[in-house]
């Protein structure tokens, strides 16, 4: 199963990259197991649990911890949104 | 419905002007700019810069002006919101409400405006004479928009 993931604003510059490719190892199924899965590197990766109020969409749409994965899906992470 | 998501600047006469342009349904135009403060949360601005999520933009953007629609009986809406390098006093964003009477064009207005700050994939980074920093999301702008549900 192949994912890209975008990170955006603070989470972007804090990670040093925008986006990624990769294969998604055996029982991460959801947003939240992709997100226990990305803390697991750790360092800079802890942003991920210390970005207040921390955003996550799937396929463009908002979704939550909970929201299943599918190959294929674009996930992206980011802070609570600041334009207007 | 028009939404553009731009680096240039926009003309407010010229877009109010098109939404109105070749129909005589329209009774009321509403229009909101939104512009860059000299003064941010850290002190002096000399310039903000504007991110945001390409394709998810303008689907959210979208989406709200569909909601608005459902809601309030409006003929038409443009929004524009520019991303990139802003000075102080540059224009930031542009909603303009098309209906029939200005109850739901104003009400429209704000209820796009209110969505979009809390919604739609865009993020300031203010640069100050100091360094730059990200803005953060503020209470009330939740709140407003949580009292469209309330």
């Amino acid at each position: 199963m192949s994912l890209k993931v975008l990170y955006f604003a603070s989470l972007r510059e804090t990670l040093g990259k925008s986006s990624e490719q990769f294969a998604l190892p055996a029982g991460v199924a959801s947003v939240g197991q992709l997100h226990a899965h990305l803390l697991a590197r750790g360092d800079a990766w802890q942003a991920l649990a210390g970005t207040k109020n921390l955003r996550v969409a799937v396929n463009q749409d908002m979704a939550t911890m909970d929201t299943p994965l599918r190959d294929g899906d674009e996930v992206a992470f980011f802070p609570p949104v600041t334009g207007g | 419905m028009k939404i553009s998501i731009q680096t240039e600047d926009f003309d407010v006469a010229a877009e109010c002007a098109a939404l109105r342009q070749g129909r005589s349904d329209v009774g009321a135009l509403a229009s909101f700019v939104g512009l860059v403060r000299e003064t941010g949360e850290a002190g002096a601005l000399t310039g903000m810069s504007l991110e945001h999520y390409s394709g998810m933009t303008e689907k959210s953007l979208s989406e709200i002006v569909e909601q608005a629609r459902a809601r309030l009986p409006i003929l038409d809406a443009t929004v524009i919101h520019r991303i990139g390098e802003l000075r102080p006093g540059d224009n930031i964003v542009l909603v303009a409400v098309a209906a029939s009477h200005r109850g739901e064009a104003f009400a429209a207005c704000e209820f796009i405006m209110d969505y979009l700050k809390t919604r739609a994939p865009f993020w300031k980074k203010e640069e100050t004479p100091e360094g730059s920093r990200w803005v953060d999301a503020r209470e009330s702008d939740d709140r407003a928009a949580e009292k469209w549900t309330a």
